[in-house]
């Protein structure tokens, strides 16, 4: 059996996939990716499932070395990526030979970015999934030396393909629906967070991710005195100092803060990927837009498979023939550094 | 309590979700209400049904629209709420009443003396208190595994500290807002620890992860300290179960 084998890991490495359904009733929230639309775009790379796991890797990688030939797909925030010194094109799949070394270094964009491997990797489960969970206590410890074994790799057995990936790196329109709690704020406040610009905070993690402005006070004196409720990824918390505070895969299952209304899954990547100081608007939407949109975000998952493209083209039609790989998916990575001196 | 205009109330929570709550405040029939219909949630079997909880006082179902639309659901719900009073609907099925041991003050739980005074007891007057009767699982989350307990008499309408405790330990009863929460990992609170249990209620492992359901209730069973070590040798602490009839 094949093994993707830990060398080092940043600590920002997890291993994810679509998370854990079935437990929210015993306050277990469903977690998984944090950018799960970097999740089928790997198995889209690889023709496999998108349940498939992935290590995420937050901020930057780390080492790692294939114990038979693998197939990887590298997709999320683009990272600075080799294998043996050779740089590796983000968003495309290639061979990871047996006992090369990948190596995996900062992103360069956004914040979580994915190394998937064919067949995916088949740690055991624990309550039908293999992500991590820190507030849970579940899921694989990675330190040096851990050894994940792939699982069949049935996929479409070749590498070398590419994608070009949705735009999410760099904040954005979040569309957001009303909920139970909307009530608590003022139609002042409301029309206030649809106009105001926000920017990313540094506070941030996998359980959600800060957002300020000082275009609008949304502190609610009802919203201090809310019942814990149930709560959910994308939800919009308003802190107790007034700002907002968008949840993420790992959540919790119940909160006591006001919420405002809950960003649509399709928006979430956006959320997760930027960096402090993204900018952010909001736009609410009514349930039959929120369809549409996820309609549309569902049928390009859907078709990622037919969007793939070879990483070697024609070289008459590209004009940036100088900075594309042209070998098995790697180049020297210096050449327009050599061919301008 | 009657159906009221207000209460209870549809709402989607989340594109994937609607939540249906039977009250803005705890009560006994609220809480009710919510874990009878999230039990009734669950024998339903509507296709694009993913997977159901209680809150205190509500119930929420996690959906797939784009298999059912959300009309569709809200139509659902709405009929499943006309079904039945379901603030006097009975409690779920096969719950169990549950015996735990636990050590109330001394150096295990150090809050029992600063609680029983907020509520206005003597140590002695707080324990009896908190063991006299069960409780009930009123909802389990935040963490997982984790039950809240009650509801306890008004004189434990006391508030959380505002200065939270560092680092409360797994098995910790602590009490605020006349609740108790029985803690499955370490964590820091603001709520006040009164006794401590050898009880491990997420065991991510085992064969049974989760041992607890909302309904179930609860009753302490006050014990000397030195039976601590011995409890701790048991995953169970000393607990014990039977179904309620």
């Amino acid at each position: 059996m094949a093994e993707l084998i830990v060398n080092s890991a940043t600590p920002g490495v997890s291993l994810q996939d679509a998370g854990r359904a079935g437990f929210l009733a015993q306050g277990v929230s469903r977690g998984g990716a944090a950018d799960t639309l970097a999740l089928a775009e790997g198995a889209a790379l690889l023709g496999q499932d998108p349940c498939c796991a992935a290590l995420e890797m937050a901020g930057a990688g780390g080492l790692f070395e294939a114990s038979e030939d693998l197939r990887i797909a590298l997709t999320g925030a683009p990272m600075q990526a080799s294998i043996e010194g050779t740089p590796l094109v983000w968003n495309a799949s290639h061979l990871l030979p047996r006992g090369t070394r990948l190596k995996i270094g900062g992103c360069t964009r956004g914040s979580y970015g994915y190394l998937h491997i064919g067949g995916g990797i088949e740690t055991e489960q624990q309550l039908g999934s293999r992500s991590s969970h820190a507030g849970a206590g579940l899921g694989q410890i990675l330190q040096p030396g851990t050894r994940l074994p792939a699982g069949p790799d049935q996929g479409t057995k070749t590498t070398g393909l590419r994608l070009q990936p949705e735009e999410r790196f760099d904040g954005g329109t979040l569309n957001i629906l009303r909920g139970p709690q909307t009530c608590l704020f003022s139609p002042e406040q409301i029309a206030g967070f649809e106009s105001a610009l926000f920017r990313r905070d540094r506070r941030g993690n996998r359980m959600g991710a800060g957002l300020t402005s000082d275009q609008v006070d949304l502190g609610s004196a009802k919203g201090l005195k809310v019942l814990s409720e149930v709560i959910v990824p994308g939800d919009v918390q308003i802190t107790g100092d007034g700002t907002p505070f968008v949840l993420l895969s790992d959540c919790q299952t119940m909160g006591g803060y006001p919420r405002i209304g809950t960003v649509l899954p399709s928006d979430l990547p956006k959320v997760a990927q930027a960096r402090p100081g993204a900018a952010f608007r909001f736009h609410f939407v009514t349930l039959e837009e929120a369809a549409e949109i996820e309609a549309r975000a569902a049928a390009r998952r859907a078709e990622l498979p037919k969007a793939l493209r070879p990483l070697i083209r024609d070289p008459g039609t590209i004009s940036d023939l100088l900075a594309y790989q042209l070998i098995s998916g790697m180049t020297a990575g210096d050449d327009l550094e050599r061919n301008r001196s | 309590m009657a159906l009221s205009p207000d209460w209870p109330r549809i709402s989607a929570l989340g594109f994937d979700g609607f939540l249906v709550s039977f009250g803005e405040h705890l009560t006994e029939a609220a809480n009710r209400a919510a874990l009878a219909f999230r039990d009734a949630l669950e024998r339903e079997s509507w296709p694009s049904a993913r997977e159901s909880s209680a809150s205190l006082v509500s119930a929420y179902l996690r959906f797939d629209p784009l298999r059912q639309g959300h009309a569709e659901i809200r139509a659902l719900l709405q009929d499943l709420l006309a079904r039945q009073d379901w603030y006097q609907a009975p409690l779920p099925r096969g719950r169990r009443l549950w015996h735990v041991p636990a050590v109330f003050g001394d150096t295990a739980a150090p809050q029992l003396g600063e609680a029983a005074a907020a509520a206005g007891f003597t140590p002695q007057e707080a324990i009896a208190s908190l063991t006299e009767r069960p409780v009930r699982i009123q909802t389990i989350g935040f963490a997982p595994g984790q039950p809240y307990l009650g509801e306890l008499a008004p004189e434990w309408d006391i508030p959380r500290q505002t200065e939270l405790t560092r680092q409360i330990p797994a098995g910790a009863l602590a009490v605020a807002i006349r609740q108790l929460v029985l803690f499955p990992m370490p964590t820091p609170t603001g709520w006040r620890h009164v006794a401590q249990t050898a009880f491990q209620l997420f065991r991510p492992l085992g064969q049974d992860p989760f041992l607890l359901r909302p309904g179930d209730e609860i009753r302490f069973e006050p014990l000397e300290e030195q039976a601590l070590p011995r409890l701790q040798q048991d995953p169970d602490g000393g607990a014990r179960f039977e179904v309620i009839r």
